[in-house]
Order: structure tokens, then C-alpha cells, then sequence
């Protein structure tokens, strides 16, 4: 919180400029808020980034929540506020007019062409969030173990995210390996 | 929460649809009531899916807009969540405005986004206050690190599960774009905007040759 309207603007243009590029939904961009907000702007430390994303996927609702954390870490209420809405309003604003008038490119050649050559993008975009996440909240054998269970668990059997993260809390709140 | 419950979407967004199984019947069989929702209507609906959903909402979105309300049919769901699916920015936002704006227009564009982010808008600010006061607490932070380190391995999952159908059909490019945006953003740490006004471009362009 140091000069307030310069930190809130510079809030409102990274994310707003972020979300441009958040294809895939938010997980996709967490490793640019990580970049940004821990390595550029040292407004969290890595824990308190794990932390912060651990609170979002806690909280019921869109994952992109997280924003809105981040900006109230750094500015208070106002913050998290100027935060959420840069996040949303492009895109939103976007979003509007492409649903009112997608019926014109439904099946379009293009269409498809485009999600396709987005499938393979997001994916490496989704495995450097989980990367992220793993490689900041602690190095720890514990972590690693919870990390590694549960991406097994879930990769073979249905999981409910709930039953994961009250687990996972459980082990990490008894553990102190 | 029931054993039933879905999954929630955004934790498994590829599973999502599959889970979403097909309705058998045929569109004109649910048709949406000819009376669009209002606008309290429609803030309270998405409320409720916000509140319901965690790690992730879209299961619950298709519950309450196809099942529930039937607001939609299963074939308008899967039409907008395909057009949210490439659009940037929050893939249940955008569901929201593209629901809300088509149903009522601006102000119902309005209505189910403040339905769908308020309420977590509010928690997550007192969730924020709470771990601002609380946060030092090791105990406190050694949960959330196991709740951290979870939601790694979840994604792990996810990203494992969309890899299968990319190896089977495109054998080379589709892995090798993956691997070149993962090394690219987590290794080379470059900033997301640079990265994807090459590789999306490349992508597409190789899919668009090759479809």
C-alpha cells in the first residue's frame, strides 16, 4: 500500500491486459500473476501466493476469485474491487457482443480450427499453473506427497475437489515433516 | 453436498462435458419457456450456482440452466459453453454475460454476472481480512499449503486427462505446442502476452492446414 491511485492503476492495468490472454479460464493465467505479482512487483512472497491461491480454491464461485485476493493483498478493499472489475470488464464487454452475434460464425471453418489449435496451448498453460503451485508452496516431502497422491487419485478415480483439499489440509496441519 | 454431487468443472474442465452426458432427447422436447426469466430471477439463479460450486462452477451452471430452471436446452448449453471455452478471461463469467445478454440485454448481462461474483466477491474479502490477521498462524499456513499442494496435484490430473485425446490424434505438433508453451512460461518465465501472440497464431494456423 504505498502510493494509493499509482499501485491501484498499475493493479488495473496489469490484470485488465491479463485477462485479454487468459484463455482457458483463469487457472491458465496464474503463472503470469505469479510472475507479476511475486517476481515484478514483490507483492507477495511465494508462500503467500500458495496461500492465496489455496484461500481462492477454498471459496465457492469462479476460480478467478483469486484476482480479487491478490488485489486486496496489495490495496485493502478497494483493491480487491479495482482488481476483480479490470479482470472482468474487457472480457465481459467482449463476451457480450460475441454472444449476441455468435449465431453468424456458428460452424464457421474457423470456429473450429481455432479451439483446436487452443486445446494444446492451454494445456501447457494449465501444467506450468500446476507447476507453479507445487514448486511455491513448499519444497517440503509432505508437499510433494500431497501433490503427487492426489494428481494419482484424480487421474484414476473421481475425486471431489472438497474431500481433496479437507484431506490435504488435514495432512499438512498434522504433518511437520 | 451429496456423493452424487459433479465434479466441479473448473478442476477437470476436460472432463466437464463428458460429465455433462448428452441429454437423449431431442431439443424440441424442453423447449425454454417462451417468457424469458427477469432480471431477480436470473441474479439469484447464478448466486446459487456461485455458492454451490467449488473449485470450479460450470456442472453447477448446467444443473440449474438445463435441469432446474430449463432455461436452456442441453443443445444451447453446449452451444455456449463451446463459444466460452476459446473466449478469454473466466469461462463461467463469460457463460454468465453471454446467458444474462441474450435472455434481457445489457441489464441482464449485468444481473447474472453481479448474481455469479458478488457473494464470492464477499467471502473471498472476508476470507482475505481473517488470513490478514490469522495468516502467521504455522498451523494455519501448513493447511493451506496441503490445500495448495492438492490443488497441484488436481491440475496434474486435468492437464494428464486433456493430454490423452492430443497424443492419439495429432501425434507431433499438438504435444510439441504444449511442451514449447510449458517451457516457455514456466522455465524461460516469459510474460504470458509474448508467449501466446506467437504460439496461438502457430497453433491455429496448424490446425486450421490440418483439420
Amino acid at each position: 500500500m504505498k502510493d494509493g491511485s499509482g499501485t491501484l492503476l498499475t493493479l488495473a492495468v496489469f490484470f485488465a491486459t491479463m485477462s485479454l490472454f487468459a484463455i482457458g479460464g483463469a487457472n491458465s493465467a496464474v503463472p503470469e500473476m505469479h510472475r507479476y505479482a511475486v517476481s515484478v512487483q514483490h507483492w507477495l512472497t511465494d508462500p503467500e501466493f500458495s496461500e492465496t491461491f489455496a484461500l481462492a480454491q477454498l471459496t465457492p464461485g469462479p476460480n478467478l476469485i483469486i484476482v480479487t485476493l491478490i488485489g486486496y493483498h496489495v490495496a485493502g478493499v478497494i483493491g480487491g474491487l479495482v482488481t476483480t472489475l479490470a479482470m472482468c470488464g474487457p472480457t465481459c464487454v467482449f463476451a457480450y457482443f460475441v454472444g449476441r452475434t455468435s449465431d453468424r460464425f456458428k460452424g464457421a471453418a474457423w470456429h473450429s480450427a481455432l479451439s483446436r489449435g487452443l486445446v494444446p496451448v492451454t494445456l501447457g498453460l494449465l501444467a506450468s499453473s500446476a507447476t507453479v503451485i507445487a514448486t511455491t508452496s513448499d519444497y517440503s516431502r509432505l508437499a510433494l506427497v500431497i501433490t503427487a497422491g492426489t494428481a494419482i487419485l484424480a487421474f484414476f478415480m473421481r475425486v471431489h475437489p472438497l474431500w481433496a483439499f479437507a484431506a490435504a489440509a488435514a495432512l499438512g496441519f498434522a504433518g511437520m515433516v | 453436498m451429496t456423493s452424487s454431487a459433479p465434479i466441479p468443472a473448473a478442476a477437470d474442465p476436460q472432463s466437464a462435458p463428458s460429465s455433462l452426458s448428452p441429454d437423449p432427447r431431442p431439443e424440441t422436447a424442453s423447449p425454454p419457456p417462451s417468457q424469458p426469466p427477469s432480471l431477480d430471477e436470473i441474479f439469484f439463479a447464478f448466486a446459487k450456482i456461485s455458492l454451490s460450486g467449488f473449485g470450479g462452477v460450470l456442472a453447477w451452471a448446467r444443473r440449474m440452466m438445463v435441469e432446474e430452471r430449463k432455461w436452456m436446452t442441453p443443445e444451447q448449453f453446449n452451444e455456449v459453453y463451446a463459444l466460452c471455452s476459446f473466449l478469454p478471461g473466466g469461462n463461467i463469467v463469460n457463460f454468465s454475460i453471454i446467458f444474462g445478454g441474450r435472455l434481457r440485454g445489457p441489464l441482464g448481462a449485468l444481473a447474472s454476472l453481479a448474481g455469479l461474483l458478488g457473494p464470492p466477491l464477499i467471502l473471498i474479502l472476508i476470507i482475505g481480512a481473517i488470513y490478514a490477521h490469522y495468516g502467521d498462524l504455522p498451523g494455519l499456513r501448513r493447511a493451506l499449503m496441503g490445500v495448495a499442494s492438492a490443488a497441484a496435484g488436481l491440475m496434474m490430473a486435468t492437464v494428464a486427462k486433456m493430454a490423452r485425446p492430443l497424443f492419439r490424434d495429432r501425434a507431433v505438433v499438438g504435444p510439441l505446442i504444449a511442451c514449447a508453451t510449458f517451457v516457455a512460461i514456466s522455465i524461460m518465465h516469459w510474460p504470458l502476452p509474448y508467449v501466446l501472440l506467437v504460439i496461438i497464431p502457430v497453433s491455429v494456423t496448424y490446425a486450421w492446414r490440418h483439420g
